[in-house]
């Protein structure tokens, strides 16, 4: 599914990803940890195509079609979604309205018929019951007045909904209480199938209890430190970053 | 991002300003320049009554009198008023023709604008849609009204302002600068002076105008003026929504357009007036040509309960210069002011409104929302006065500007009087740049750059454009988006 290797990326002249190198197979969970600064945002915004982080070495493919030469919509089309550790709220623009327009995008953009109004609505009714999110709140402008939480639970339904072969979490568990964290934890679940991989990016190790990884890996200095089993995430929590802080 | 760019650039060859050919027709011209016997070659040309006549060359004397205006926030070399054409009209026939009698050209011309002049055409539409009717306003003369027989039916008087002249002159006596008087202003004094048509309504007490009335305004001729004058009067308890699109050629040289509008609303009457604006705004990277859009609207609401409703979406010209107004002279009596200003390349725009709380009880709103790209400059200028009787007056102001890029400017300059202690105005003013963290965010989720900045500007807008009627509405929002194609990237 998706290829990383020798990656180096920098923003504004400053090297942040420096020769990364990883493989996620379809239908595997893979966890990126690491300190603060390591690079976990910018591995992000380098495989979604963010202006500024500019690729100066290395390559990244899904299932063998180089990613980086494509525009951010480009790479959504072909099913990369990447849920934000800060969403962005979008004035204006009820959430339904939001999603529908970027639905469209995607389907012209691989040749497919727009989907209906029924057919749109049909979905989101039946997406927006099993997260627990209350339908009215899909009318109102994306984002908006939404607390922390409610964005997170925006993201994962926009993610259900548009269906994306590729998901990427940034962060999700940031600002969740426990019980929010679950509902999340359960929707992200529902979306793992063999035709899916996930790349969960998160500092602690809270997130995989719910979420539980096929491999973690440990982000720092730029490149992958050390792989692992789920048992390494627990290490980590026991006995923090510093090894790693210390080798970069 | 290569092929963004090249969409960019490619969707602007073509979009760039689709209104922007000419047609080409004979005409009759008066010869350039201004003088008195361009005014009365004018008035002779129309077969206008002495009064009109005394009217404009008492205008034309205090014009020549007057100086420009130099307050606004706008920067154009001067004018030179003697190097224009002030008449130009299509030749034929003096009056109204039947449409069968319009030359072709005209015709065609409209029809490439998308504009219903054939009845039957807008009565083929989709079952159900809403009709409305159009008065098509060619250089200075008025080609044709539609729909006049059915709406002469419900007693609402439809046609271009020469006819009104000739046919009512006792309501255009009465109404005419009455609510912007002769020597208003600059612009307006020399519009009294030379103006040529424009639409006249007049709506009788308690009659519901059964459909929408509209105007078209195209200027065609090369180095003509356009200055219309529009006049409508809502009688008793009536109701009328009026829309006014505009539209010119792709010229070298500038234009003036100097337009006065006039709306009288009595007792429990409402009048709604829509502008989609979209003169031909100069070529976008040397500033090139344009239309200058220097026009004078106000609305006096000169019975108790009137209600008046200004909505406007402008996004052409390289000047724009207008604040439509509303005298709140009656008991109880609203005004509304709903803006949309959008200035690319290097347009200028200083718009806004004046609301004069005169009655008591008297209530307004303003919804302002300016979105500048390129290397334009957007001001929004309002005033907002209660006078001593306009006790429990109350004004909400909400004033929002979008800026998109690194090289374009928005200001604010609102003014506000209050001279008695019980009235209550409300201003709220915000500033925000379209952030790349936005764009971003749309564009991950599978929209274009052109796509993301659309919906954006979309949601920015909103408020606004659910105030026009549904039609227009839709044309408005493509409008904007065709705006500000290639403001980014």
């Amino acid at each position: 599914m998706l290829s990383i290797s020798n990656l180096h990326a920098e923003i504004d002249g400053k090297l942040i990803l420096k020769g990364l190198t990883l493989d996620v197979p379809a239908g595997e969970v893979h966890a990126i940890m690491g300190p603060n600064g390591a690079g976990k945002s910018t591995l992000s915004y380098v495989l979604t195509g963010r202006q500024g982080y500019e690729v100066t070495e290395g390559t990244a493919t899904l299932d063998g079609e180089d990613l980086l030469s494509l525009d951010p919509s480009e790479r959504a089309a072909r099913g990369v979604f990447l849920s934000f550790q800060y969403p962005l709220e979008i004035p204006g623009v009820p959430a339904l309205t939001f999603i529908r327009t970027a639905m469209n995008a995607q389907r012209k953009a691989r040749g497919e018929a727009e989907i209906t109004a029924p057919e749109f609505l049909k979905l989101a009714r039946a997406t927006a019951a099993s997260l627990k999110i209350d339908f009215e709140m899909l009318k109102r402008a994306l984002n908006v007045g939404f607390s922390g939480g409610e964005k997170k639970r925006m993201e994962i339904f926009q993610m259900a909904m548009l269906s994306p072969r590729f998901l990427i979490l940034d962060e999700t568990d940031s600002g969740l209480d426990i019980d929010a964290l679950k509902i999340v934890a359960d929707g992200v679940n529902a979306m793992r199938s063999p035709d899916r991989a996930m790349l969960v990016i998160t500092h602690y190790q809270r997130l995989l209890d719910y979420i539980k990884p096929d491999r973690v890996h440990v982000l720092a200095g730029g490149r992958i430190a050390e792989s692992g089993g789920p048992e390494l995430a627990h290490e980590l929590e026991r006995e923090g970053y510093d090894k790693y802080a210390r080798a970069a | 991002m290569a092929a963004v760019k090249q969409t960019v650039d490619h969707v602007e060859s073509l979009e760039k300003y689709k209104h922007g050919f000419v047609t080409d027709i004979e005409q009759d011209f008066a010869p350039k320049g201004l003088s008195t016997d361009i005014v009365r070659f004018i008035s002779a040309k129309k077969n206008e009554p002495e009064w009109m006549l005394e009217y404009r060359l008492d205008a034309y004397e205090r014009w020549l009198a007057m100086d420009e205006p130099e307050w606004a926030k706008v920067y154009f070399p001067r004018i030179d008023y003697q190097d224009s054409y002030y008449y130009a009209a299509p030749k034929e026939k003096t009056g109204p023709a039947s449409l069968d009698e319009v030359d072709p050209d005209i015709l065609a011309t409209y029809a490439k604008l998308g504009i219903p002049l054939r009845e039957q055409e807008v009565l083929a539409g989709v079952k159900g849609a809403p009709r409305y009717a159009v008065d098509a306003v060619f250089d200075s003369v008025s080609v044709v009204t539609t729909f006049k027989k059915e709406l002469a039916e419900a007693g609402v008087i439809f046609c271009s302002m020469s006819e009104a002249i000739r046919e009512h002159p006792e309501l255009v006596k009465k109404y005419l600068s009455s609510v912007v008087p002769v020597s208003d202003n600059y612009y307006a004094c020399l519009n009294a002076a030379v103006f040529s048509d424009g639409s006249f309504v007049y709506v009788p007490p308690g009659v519901r105008c059964p459909m929408e009335l509209s105007t078209y305004f195209r200027i065609n001729a090369e180095n003509s003026g356009q200055f219309e004058r529009t006049l409508i009067i809502a009688d008793k308890g009536s109701y009328v929504s009026y829309l006014e699109g505009c539209t010119a050629p792709m010229r070298d040289e500038n234009q003036l357009h100097a337009a006065v509008v006039e709306l009288i609303i009595l007792d429990d009457a409402e009048i709604k007036y829509s502008t989609v604006q979209n003169w031909y705004p100069g070529d976008p990277e040397t500033g090139k040509g344009g239309i200058y859009n220097f026009v004078t609207k106000r609305a006096d609401c000169r019975g108790d309960r009137a209600k008046v409703s200004w909505t406007q979406v402008e996004t052409g010209s390289a000047i724009t210069w207008k604040y439509p107004s509303c005298i709140l002279r009656g008991e109880s009596s609203v005004g509304e002011f709903y803006s949309i200003a959008i200035t690319n390349g290097r347009q200028q725009a200083d718009t806004g409104t004046k609301m004069i709380h005169l009655g008591a009880n008297t209530r307004s709103r303003i919804i302002s929302k300016g979105i500048s790209a390129g290397r334009s400059s957007n001001t929004y200028r309002g005033l907002v006065s209660a006078h001593p009787k306009a006790k429990g007056a109350r004004n909400f102001t909400q004033c929002d500007s979008l800026l998109i890029g690194k090289t374009c400017a928005a200001h604010t300059v609102p003014y506000v009087e209050a001279r008695n202690s019980q009235c209550v105005f409300e201003h709220e003013a915000t500033t925000t740049k379209l952030s790349e963290d936005q764009l971003f965010y749309a564009m991950q989720r599978g929209l274009s750059q052109e796509e993301a900045v659309q919906l954006l500007v979309n949601g920015f807008v909103k408020d606004v454009l659910q105030e026009l009627p549904m039609e227009f509405a839709v044309e408005a929002q493509k409008l904007v988006a065709i705006s500000l194609e290639g403001s980014v990237g």
